[in-house]
């Protein structure tokens, strides 16, 4: 009865989240429209030359505004912690990044997608602007959000069926989730864990899905996907410590045996110590690069093999370049499924030499 | 100038990881072809194997990408 309820709790606390997140970028949307139309007149000067690496970083790095199609982009909203309180507006206000906004402590300013004190002169006031910790809700985490009310609907419903169909072969969604989980358990738990696989299955299930959904969504050129999320390094650090954590705290004796009391003659420990516990550190360290930088690279060859229409400035070169976007992305599709899997089978046998029993 | 050295250690890194990718994906191959029904677990050791090559490389494009800067 009482898990019944809090999957209900869930469920209303999911819908809450939506309906919030829908009214958030509904209201950002409709401020931003208004400067979307002023600002097309304005577009035609604009002709500089094209500097692929900054369009490339831009493009790859978290940032105020989602960009929908053209001229129009979703406006987030900015949330500050200046030393003399919190401040809150939309990223609206600074237009498409070139205008100044003054708030109620200090005027503000975006530089390189990073938000600025600036003084009257709108020169960078770079000792107020260390001050500043911007809590702001961006891109990322929109895309975050995004990825987690996905996961909950499609695991809520899956669960919901298992319940009702106990015992009966799955049926719709379920049967589509079904081998993906067995999979997990079969080839990635119980190998490298153990008979004690079952605790640490939702955890290994959680990092899959999560890891697979943010990859895929990353790979969509356009509105839902575009943000770059396990591209983003804090995303992939929070992912590792957790792993980090896990296997700290559910490691056995033996484990911290192998690492203070190593087989080696005792005057060596002084160099085995350091030598195992940076161990320790190395491994989710390893986790959080690979993540990071296989979607980053995969992203970045997507985006410089777009550059070069832009470079050329002609469309005579672009399919050539199209075509082997088509072919990058393809890869990617394979890289987003296998980086999902690996992190979690790295995860699965950093956890399973944790808790391993001891046998010589 | 700076830029095009660090290009160099890119490069450098994923010559590396060609290497040891190459060399794994030609031992599995070997393996599966000597022992066809053990196809599954070499296939496991080899992406296992591989994306440990893989991050010792993308340690050499991350420090490199980050030096551009």
């Amino acid at each position: 009865m009482q898990f019944k309820q809090i999957l209900n709790f869930k469920k209303n606390t999911s819908s809450l989240i939506l309906g919030v997140f829908l009214l958030l970028t509904a209201v950002a949307g409709h401020a931003q429209e208004a400067i979307g139309e002023a600002e097309t007149a304005e577009v035609a000067h604009q002709e500089e030359a094209f500097n692929p690496a900054d369009a490339i970083i831009e493009h790859i790095s978290d940032s105020h505004s989602w960009h929908l199609w053209g001229h129009t982009s979703l406006a987030l909203p900015v949330i500050l912690y200046t030393d003399k309180g919190l401040e809150t507006f939309s990223s609206g206000k600074f237009g498409h990044g070139e205008e100044a906004y003054t708030g109620k402590y200090y005027t503000y300013k975006l530089e390189k997608n990073k938000v600025k004190v600036v003084d009257e002169g709108g020169n960078v006031n770079e000792e107020a602007s260390k001050k500043l910790l911007d809590f702001s809700f961006t891109k990322n985490v929109a895309s975050l959000w995004l990825s987690i009310i996905i996961i909950l609907v499609i695991f809520l419903s899956v669960a919901s069926s298992y319940k009702k169909r106990v015992g009966k072969a799955p049926k719709g969604l379920q049967s589509f989730i079904e081998p993906i989980i067995v999979f997990i358990r079969d080839e990635i738990a119980k190998p490298n864990i153990g008979y004690k696989y079952q605790r640490y299955m939702p955890l290994l299930l959680t990092f899959f899905f999560f890891i697979l959904i943010n990859n895929l969504l990353g790979l969509v050129p356009l509105f839902p996907g575009g943000a770059n999320v396990t591209g983003n390094i804090a995303v992939t650090f929070v992912l590792a410590t957790i792993t980090l954590l896990v296997t700290n705290f559910s490691a056995n004796r033996y484990y911290w045996k192998h690492i203070f009391l190593p087989g080696t003659p005792k005057w060596l420990y002084p160099i085995m110590w350091p030598v195992e516990i940076i161990g320790i550190f190395s491994k989710p360290i390893a986790l959080m690069i690979r993540l990071f930088a296989n979607i980053t690279a995969g992203h970045i060859i997507v985006l410089a093999l777009i550059s070069i229409i832009f470079v050329f400035k002609s469309v005579a070169v672009a399919p050539a370049p199209v075509l082997f976007v088509v072919f990058m992305d393809v890869i990617e599709l394979l890289v987003a499924l296998l980086q999902a899997y690996i992190f979690t089978l790295l995860s699965a046998l950093f956890i399973g030499s944790a808790i391993e029993e001891h046998h010589h | 100038m700076i830029g095009s050295i660090a290009a160099i250690g890119a490069g450098l890194s994923a010559i590396g990881a060609g290497i040891g990718i190459g060399q794994i994906g030609g031992k599995a191959v070997e393996g599966i072809a000597r022992q066809p029904e053990a196809a599954s677990k070499i296939q496991a050791a080899m992406i296992i194997a591989a994306a440990l090559v893989e991050g010792a490389a993308l340690f050499g494009v991350v420090v490199s990408f980050l030096s551009i800067r």
